[in-house]
């Protein structure tokens, strides 16, 4: 059974102006010990994605269709009291601005502390021993528990918010941007850590960034979001043979070691808006390749390769849309 | 690396703070700036007052003193038996001085503790919980604002008995306002903080993450507006005893300004006046010292450089 299965999602943000389609019909799932990456620009819904799994959705944003359950218990309905046998216990955070996830009056050993003593009834000797131990996993002198945040490195508390979402164990940990704000050797530094405890202690994750080679270099599996929607699905194949248009554009708006001498472009326009997206892709505005039908049917995932999804109308042209999109000039 | 470790160690030992270690720490915050050290210092002057009071002060604040050939010593001018003379019926007014100081601070204390208490609760609920909620008590809030409180006031102490602690549960109820709109101004930008969400998604609950993470959070705002409190309650009690609302079987200092006005003493017996007007601002600028000391470490806006 796959640890995490969202099924047809859809999240409106309500606003002055009418509802926002954050999150419109995003279906994904993750097996035990995968390592899921969600990728897109911002605003696309992927921070929608992983608040709703922890069910800490704003006020103002409502699920409006489809469900999100984990080893098959549907999490939306849950009552507070289950909710909370799950939450950080089962599914736990790296929450976006890690940095800024501490409250400034505790030490960062009470915090800990609090977390386990929440979920568990541990001694406070075991409770210490197991937040000693995932301060070294971290890299994390254990001297420094009684510091408080500020007295910590924007990356020392992006490690300390990773030990504490490992503290009590859980099968999933959800990581929204979990290196925002750090610079690239400590967001390096970080990501490793992150990929070796993945796979030391064989956690399943879902890693939400913007940043494809993150994802590139960790993910097993890749999910390519724009407006609310997956463009493209799979495995390393979606960066090895992309075949969705976007996928494309974005791949080559990065730079590769490999081809030192490839200009970069950048995608022209700007994502719709939310509130009204237009009909048929929603990427069609941008896509160089758009043709009519483009804007009369919406494209639905459609399987090109094996377990390898992309929504897009011409998956046959694939081969002409991989050359053209090198070019800059098709981009403008 | 061994001699690392024992070098941080080392390094957090010592700064693991006693109790002591940490108020004499923030005491000399507050002395590096020479207005708080002022305030302090006179504040203290005042405590200690307060505190000998009985074993200072000759006379209790009613007894009447009676000159030699025991007639009762009326408007006696300050000399050695009487340091600060006496008033129109024979009462030492350097002991009733010295008891006002008594009551100013429990007016000043309870009040602002109370006050502070009220506001910062109904903030923490009124900002974290939003909705009607916050309609609810932002509306009570805004009949406080509404509320003329000296006409108010008055008019409760008339229809009941005159007492000190009906007068401090008004000057609560009036105090409160403030500190409930600026804790929840400080409450709506708190709860948007990552770590609240953080600990949401930790699955922590409301109430918690209210009074455990929230409200440690928003503790100096309470605690300026607690100490802005009690030269607020101070002047309060002073202005409705002078008016004389005040509680008759206490003699605050505001009391004896009020004795000495009805007395038609204001203006020939100085010793009388002067010396409850003169604690009364001293205190109150004493306590707004520290006050602006106090803004001006936890609002860094204000620091000069």
């Amino acid at each position: 059974m796959a640890v995490l299965e969202v099924k047809d999602l859809k999240i409106y943000y309500k606003t002055l102006k009418g509802y926002s389609k954050a999150v419109d019909g995003v279906s994904f799932q993750i097996e035990e010990n995968e390592f899921l990456g969600l990728v897109g620009e911002s605003g696309c819904g992927k921070s929608t994605i992983a608040k709703a799994i922890l069910r800490i959705l704003p006020v103002n944003g409502e699920v409006v269709g489809g469900e999100v359950r984990y080893k098959g218990k549907d999490i939306l309905s849950m009552r507070p009291r289950e909710l909370k046998k799950v939450q950080w216990k089962e599914i736990s955070m790296v929450p976006q601005s890690a940095m800024n996830s501490f409250d400034p009056v505790y030490q960062i050993e009470y915090q800990m502390m609090e977390a386990i003593r929440a979920h568990e009834k541990m001694t406070q000797q075991a409770a210490q021993s197991k937040i000693e131990e995932m301060f070294a996993l971290v890299g994390l002198n254990k001297a420094r528990l009684k510091d408080y945040p500020h007295q910590f490195s924007g990356g020392m508390r992006q490690r300390a918010m990773i030990a504490m979402s490992l503290v009590l164990d859980p099968t999933l940990i959800v990581a929204d941007e979990p290196t925002t704000g750090l610079d690239v050797i400590v967001q390096d530094q970080i990501l490793v850590r992150i990929k070796e405890i993945q796979e030391k202690l064989k956690k399943t994750m879902l890693l939400i960034t913007h940043n494809m080679a993150v994802v590139a270099e960790n993910c097993s599996k890749i999910g390519v979001m724009y407006a609310g929607k997956i463009m493209e699905y799979g495995g390393k194949s979606v960066f090895e043979n992309p075949y969705h248009p976007y996928t494309l554009g974005l791949i080559h708006a990065f730079p590769s070691l490999d081809e030192t001498d490839r200009e970069l472009l950048s995608i022209p326009g700007s994502p719709p808006s939310l509130l009204n997206p237009p009909e048929g892709c929603r990427f069609r505005q941008r896509c160089p390749f758009s043709a009519d039908p483009c804007a009369e049917k919406e494209p639905s995932l459609r399987r090109v390769e094996e377990g390898h999804f992309s929504a897009c109308h011409y998956p046959d042209q694939v081969e002409k849309f991989r050359d053209l999109a090198k070019k800059p000039a098709t981009w403008q | 690396m061994k001699t690392a470790d024992e070098a941080v160690k080392r390094f957090s030992s010592s700064r693991k703070r006693s109790f002591v270690n940490w108020a004499l720490q923030s005491i000399r915050v507050i002395f590096k700036d020479s207005l708080g050290a002022t305030g302090l210092i006179l504040v203290a002057f005042f405590i200690l007052m307060a505190l000998l009071a009985p074993v200072v002060a000759p006379h209790g604040p009613f007894d009447v003193v009676y000159k030699p050939d025991k007639t009762v010593a009326r408007l006696v001018p300050p000399n050695l038996t009487n340091l600060l003379g006496t008033t129109n019926q024979g009462m030492d007014v350097f002991s009733q001085l010295l008891h006002g100081s008594r009551i100013a601070l429990l007016v000043g204390i309870l009040s602002a503790i109370g006050s502070a208490l009220i506001g910062t609760a109904v903030g923490l609920f009124s900002g974290y919980y939003g909705g009607w909620v916050d309609q609810l008590l932002m509306r009570l809030t805004d009949i406080a604002f509404g509320i003329p409180f000296l006409p108010f006031a008055m008019l409760a102490i008339s229809l009941s008995r005159p007492s000190l602690y009906l007068v401090i549960l008004l000057i609560v109820l009036f105090l409160w306002r403030t500190t409930a709109r600026v804790i929840r101004s400080q409450v709506l930008t708190l709860k948007e903080r990552p770590f609240i969400w953080a600990a949401r998604a930790a699955g922590v609950s409301h109430l918690r993450i209210l009074f455990i993470h929230i409200g440690p959070n928003v503790l100096p705002f309470s605690f300026l507006y607690m100490a802005i409190g009690i030269s607020y309650g101070v002047m309060t009690e002073a202005s409705l005893s002078f008016l004389g609302f005040g509680d008759p079987h206490v003699m605050s200092w505001g009391q004896m300004l009020n004795f000495s006005f009805n007395a038609g003493a204001m203006r020939n017996a100085w010793w009388w006046v002067l010396p409850p007007g003169l604690c009364l601002s001293l205190f109150v600028t004493s306590a707004f010292m520290i006050t602006r000391a106090y803004e001006e470490m936890i609002n860094p806006r204000l620091r000069e450089f």
